[in-house]
C-alpha cells in the first residue's frame, strides 16, 4: 500500500514545487531582479559609503588637505599608495616643511580596505562612488591623486 | 593470449577521472582524483594547492590592522565572519574591553553572513542536483543583505568592517530599518525553499542515506559545522565557547542525527531560522555607545600565544597567533573549517554514484580559497 | 501542372521541394525553441533573458548559430576519426526524418503511412546510437560515461513511451495518425479514454522527457556532474547539431503527445471546422502548450540519479503501464469511452 501512497505523495511534491516556479513565471514581469546594466547607468546610483576607489578631493582653489604625513602609506597593506614627498621652503614662513609633490595611488592593487582613509588624521582621501574601473590600458589605473599645481590647505598641519 | 576464464574475459577495470579543476560540481579550483568502477566511486583523493596564497605567510609581515582584511579573501561567504576571528583573538590578548554597541552589531551582521552564506549555499545544491531555478532565487534574496553590507560596510563581500577594538564607522542611519525589512521578506521566502526543493521527492531520494557520517567519525575527522551538526555533535562554538553578544543570547543550537545529506541539508535550513530569530532579538535593542575603542597607531601584542575560535557558516574557524611583542604576528595559523570538513569526503563518498559526490560534496559547502588559503 | 508532377522528374522535383521545406522549418523550429527555452527559463528565475539582438531578443540564436557556424571545429587527438565525425548526423538526421510523419493539418502531411506512429517511434529511438557513437568516439572519460547513460535510459524509457502509446492505439485502432486524428472528432482521446488516458499521458510526458534527454532525466548531460556529457568534446556546429536535435525531439514528442491525446490538428469543439488551413494553427499552439509543460519540468525539479532513473522505470512506470492497458481494455470492452 505505501507503494502508492508514495507515487501520490511524489506526484503532490513534484505539483507542489512546480506551482512555486509557476508563480515567479506568471508575475514575471514584477518580480525581475536583474538589473538591466548599460540602460540603467544614469539613473544608478550607488550608496555613499560604497568603497569605489580613493580620491583626493581639492576645493575651488586647487588645495588638498594632504600634508604628506604617510599614514595612508603605512596603513596599506598591498603597497597601493605610494607618496613622493620633499621638504620645501615655505615661501610665507620661511620655515622648512615636508610637502607632498605626488601622491601616487595604485588602483590596480587596491583591496579596497579602507584602512588609508581611516589611518588620514586630515581627512585628505576620501572613497569615491565611481565603479567603472575599466581600462584599456593597464598604466591608466596609476593614478596621481593631488591635482598638477594644487597645494596643501592653510592651517591643515597644525 | 585469450583467456577461456569467463571471470577473467569480462573482468572490469577502475579507472581514474579527474574532477577539476575546473569542472562546473566543484565551485573553484579544487581537483577531485576520483577512482570509479562505472558509476560507482571507489576513492576520492582532494588534491589541493591550486588557489594557495600563503594568506599565513603574509600575515607574518602585516600589522594586524592589515591582517583582518586578508581573511576576507579566504572563506569570502562568511568575510564577516573571519574578521571578527581576528580582531577578537587582538582584543582579548590586549585585553581590551570592545562596547556593548560594538558586541551587537557584530553579532547581528555576523548572523546576517551566515543566512547569506547558508542561502548561497541552498541555491548551488539545488544547482548540483540539477535544479537550477534555486540558484536564481537564493540570490535575490541574499542581494538584500548585500545591499544592507553595502550600505553600512561599504562593500558587498569583502567587508573588512571590523577593526581591533570595534567598527571601523558606525552603522549606517539606514540599517534597522533595512535589517528589519530583510528579515519580514526573507520569513515569507523562507518556506518557499522547503516546497521548491525540501519536500520534492526526487531531491529526496538524492539526499535522504546518502553520503553518511557516523557520529564517531565525524569527531575524528575534526568536521565542524553544519557538517558535525548533522551527524549529531554538538559542537557551535557560539553555545560552547559563546563570545560577543552571543554570551547573553539564548538560541537553539540546531542537531540532526542522520548524519546523511538530508541531514546537513536540514541542519542549514534550520540555521537560517535560527539566525532570523536571533536577529530579531538584536536588532531593536542595539543599546548606545561607542563604536570603537581608542587603539594605538601600532598596535603590539604582547609576548606570548593566543587563541580564538568562532562559528562561521561553514563550521569553527580558529585563529591561533604566536607573537613575540612586535608588531606582526611571529606566526599565524589558521584552522580552517573546510579543509577537516572535506577531509571527510572520502569516508562518505566511497560506494556512491558519481551523483552522489556532487550532492555530498554539495552538503560539505566547501569554500576552496578557505581549504587552501 | 500536374502533368508535371506525375512525370518521374516531377516526383523528384515534388520530392525536393518538400524536403526542402522541411529542412527550413526544422530550422527555423529548432532556433525558435532554442530562443523560447532560454525566454522562459529567465521567467521562471526572475530574469529577462536574452532580448538584445532583435526584437525579444528574437534574433539571438541565429546570432548564436553564426558564432558556432564559424568557430573551429575542435576534437581530441586520439579520437575515432569517422565516428567522430557521423556521430551528429545521427542524431540530427533521425529528428529530420520523425518530422516528415507529422500531420501539421488535413492537408499538410508529407508522409501519412499507415504505420506512422510505429515509425515514430522506431526512428526516435535510433538517435540514440549518435549520442553512443558521440560518446564512445570522442576518447573521453566524461563523453563515455555520459553516453552509457543514455543508452540505458533510452533502452528502458522506450518501453514505456511505446506502451503508453499502445494503450491509446486499442482506442483508436489503427497506426496511422490521420486516422488516430479521424478518431477523436467524437472527443478528443484524452476525454474518450478518461482515467486511462489520463495516466498515460502522464507516462507518455515522464517517458517522453526521458526520451529527449531533457531535466529532470538530464543525466546524458548532468552538467554538474560530467561536464556536459557526451558532447563534451564536440564543438562548433557539430555540438550545434546535437544542440538542435534535443530541441526538434522534444518538439516530436509534444507533437505525438498532442496527436495521440489532445486531438492533433483539431479545433476544441470544432470550432474552426470550416477553415482546414487553421488546423496548422491549432497543431502548434497545441504542441507550444505540451512545450512549455516540458520547459516548466526542466526549470523545476532536481535530477534523478542514475539507479533512480531506472527504478521509476521498472519498478513504476512499466507495471502501472501494463495494468493501464488492461484497464483500457476493460474500458473499451464494456464500451465506457466517452464520446460527444
Amino acid at each position: 500500500m505505501s507503494y502508492f501512497s508514495d507515487i501520490y505523495k511524489g506526484i503532490k511534491t513534484l505539483f507542489q514545487g512546480m506551482g512555486v516556479t509557476g508563480k515567479y513565471f506568471f508575475h514575471a514581469r514584477k518580480e525581475i531582479i536583474t538589473q538591466q546594466y548599460p540602460d540603467n547607468k544614469d539613473t544608478l546610483k550607488m550608496f555613499d559609503r560604497f568603497r569605489g576607489e580613493v580620491v583626493m578631493p581639492h576645493d575651488e582653489n586647487n588645495e588638498h588637505r594632504c600634508t604628506g604625513c604617510q599614514s595612508c602609506e603605512l596603513a596599506c597593506p598591498n603597497g597601493s599608495i605610494e607618496i613622493i614627498w620633499d621638504r620645501q621652503v615655505d615661501p610665507e614662513t620661511g620655515k622648512k616643511k615636508k610637502m607632498i609633490d605626488k601622491h601616487i595611488y595604485h588602483l590596480s592593487m587596491c583591496t579596497m580596505c579602507g584602512l588609508c582613509i581611516e589611518a588620514c588624521p586630515t581627512n585628505a582621501i576620501v572613497w569615491s562612488q565611481e565603479f567603472k574601473h575599466a581600462t584599456f590600458n593597464r598604466s591608466e589605473l596609476t593614478k596621481i591623486l593631488n591635482k598638477p599645481g594644487s597645494k596643501v590647505k592653510k592651517g591643515i598641519e597644525d | 593470449m585469450i583467456t577461456t576464464k569467463i571471470e577473467d574475459r569480462f573482468k572490469t577495470e577502475e579507472y581514474f577521472i579527474n574532477m577539476g579543476p575546473q569542472h562546473p560540481a566543484t565551485h573553484g579550483v579544487l581537483r577531485l582524483i576520483l577512482t570509479i568502477d562505472g558509476e560507482i566511486i571507489k576513492n576520492v583523493e582532494p588534491d589541493l594547492g591550486y588557489i594557495h596564497r600563503s594568506i599565513e605567510k603574509m600575515c607574518e609581515r602585516d600589522s594586524y590592522q592589515q591582517i583582518v582584511h586578508l581573511t576576507d579573501r579566504m572563506d569570502y561567504l562568511s568575510a564577516h565572519i573571519n574578521n571578527e576571528a581576528v580582531c577578537l583573538v587582538v582584543e582579548n590578548a590586549l585585553e581590551l574591553e570592545v562596547p556593548e554597541r560594538v558586541k551587537v552589531i557584530r553579532t547581528i551582521l555576523a548572523e546576517l553572513t551566515r543566512i547569506s552564506s547558508h542561502a548561497l549555499w541552498w541555491g548551488v545544491m539545488g544547482m548540483d542536483v540539477g535544479a537550477l531555478t534555486t540558484f536564481m532565487y537564493a540570490f535575490r534574496d541574499r542581494e538584500l543583505i548585500n545591499d544592507i553590507f553595502e550600505e553600512t560596510c561599504g562593500a558587498r563581500l569583502t567587508m573588512n568592517y571590523n577593526i581591533p577594538g570595534g567598527l571601523m564607522f558606525d552603522i549606517h542611519p539606514n540599517f534597522v530599518k533595512r535589517v528589519k525589512d530583510f528579515i519580514a521578506e526573507f520569513k515569507t521566502k523562507l518556506p518557499e525553499y522547503d516546497t521548491l526543493l525540501t519536500n520534492n521527492v526526487i531531491f529526496q531520494k538524492r539526499t535522504k542515506g546518502v553520503g553518511f557520517l557516523s557520529r564517531e567519525d565525524a569527531i575524528s575527522f575534526g568536521t565542524s559545522g553544519p557538517v558535525a551538526r548533522g551527524s549529531g555533535y554538538s559542537c557551535d562554538v557560539r553555545k560552547h565557547h559563546p563570545y560577543s553578544a552571543y554570551t547573553k543570547m539564548d538560541f537553539k543550537e540546531v542537531l540532526r542525527t542522520a548524519g546523511d545529506t538530508l541531514a546537513r541539508y536540514e541542519v542549514r535550513i534550520q540555521e537560517m531560522w535560527e539566525s532570523v530569530a536571533m536577529i530579531e532579538s538584536l536588532i531593536d535593542n542595539i543599546p548606545e555607545g561607542d563604536y570603537k575603542v581608542a587603539t594605538k597607531a601600532v598596535i603590539k601584542l604582547p609576548k606570548g600565544e593566543f587563541y580564538q575560535k568562532v562559528e562561521t557558516a561553514r563550521g569553527e574557524l580558529g585563529v591561533f597567533v604566536i607573537s613575540k611583542g612586535d608588531k606582526s604576528p611571529y606566526r599565524l595559523k589558521f584552522r580552517s573549517p573546510g579543509f577537516s570538513n572535506l577531509s571527510a569526503l572520502n569516508k562518505m563518498i566511497v560506494g556512491g554514484k558519481i551523483g552522489d559526490l556532487v550532492a555530498v560534496s554539495s552538503t560539505l559547502d566547501l569554500v576552496v580559497p578557505d581549504i587552501d588559503r | 501542372m500536374t502533368d508535371l508532377f506525375t512525370t518521374y522528374t516531377g516526383n523528384i522535383l515534388q520530392m525536393l521541394l518538400i524536403a526542402l521545406g522541411y529542412l527550413t522549418f526544422f530550422a527555423v523550429a529548432g532556433l525558435l525553441l532554442v530562443w523560447l527555452e532560454r525566454r522562459i527559463a529567465a521567467f521562471f528565475q526572475l530574469r529577462l533573458g536574452p532580448n538584445r539582438v532583435g526584437p525579444f531578443g528574437l534574433m539571438q540564436t541565429i546570432a548564436d548559430a553564426l558564432k558556432l557556424v564559424s568557430k573551429e571545429l575542435t576534437g581530441t587527438e586520439r579520437a575515432d576519426k569517422f565516428l567522430y565525425n557521423l556521430a551528429p548526423y545521427f542524431v540530427i538526421i533521425t529528428a529530420l526524418l520523425a518530422l516528415a510523419v507529422l500531420p501539421f493539418s488535413g492537408q499538410i502531411q508529407a508522409f501519412d503511412i499507415n504505420i506512422g506512429l510505429f515509425f515514430l517511434t522506431a526512428v526516435s529511438s535510433v538517435g540514440v546510437i549518435g549520442i553512443l557513437l558521440g560518446g564512445w568516439s570522442s576518447n573521453n572519460k566524461y563523453a563515455l560515461i555520459g553516453a552509457m547513460r543514455s543508452g540505458v535510459q533510452t533502452v528502458s524509457y522506450e518501453l514505456s513511451v511505446g506502451l503508453s502509446l499502445l494503450t491509446m492505439v486499442l482506442l483508436t485502432g489503427s497506426l496511422q495518425l490521420s486516422q488516430i486524428i479521424e478518431v477523436q472528432k467524437d472527443g478528443w482521446l484524452i476525454v474518450q479514454g478518461h482515467i486511462p488516458a489520463i495516466i498515460a499521458f502522464m507516462i507518455f510526458m515522464i517517458a517522453g522527457t526521458a526520451e529527449t534527454n531533457r531535466a529532470p532525466f538530464d543525466l546524458v548531460e548532468a552538467e554538474s556532474e560530467l561536464g556536459a556529457g557526451f558532447h563534451t568534446e564536440y564543438s562548433g556546429m557539430k555540438f550545434a547539431y546535437f544542440f538542435l536535435a534535443e530541441f526538434i525531439n522534444m518538439f516530436i514528442i509534444s507533437a505525438i503527445a498532442v496527436v495521440v491525446f489532445f486531438g492533433g490538428w483539431l479545433s476544441p469543439f470544432g470550432i474552426t471546422d470550416s477553415i482546414p488551413w487553421l488546423g496548422v494553427f491549432w497543431f502548434l499552439g497545441k504542441t507550444f502548450l505540451v512545450i512549455f509543460l516540458m520547459m516548466w519540468f526542466r526549470w523545476t525539479f532536481p535530477r534523478l540519479r542514475v539507479d533512480q532513473l531506472l527504478t521509476l522505470e521498472w519498478k513504476y512506470l512499466l507495471p502501472i503501464n501494463l495494468f493501464n492497458i488492461v484497464l483500457m481494455a476493460v474500458i473499451i470492452w464494456l464500451n465506457l469511452e466517452i464520446k460527444f
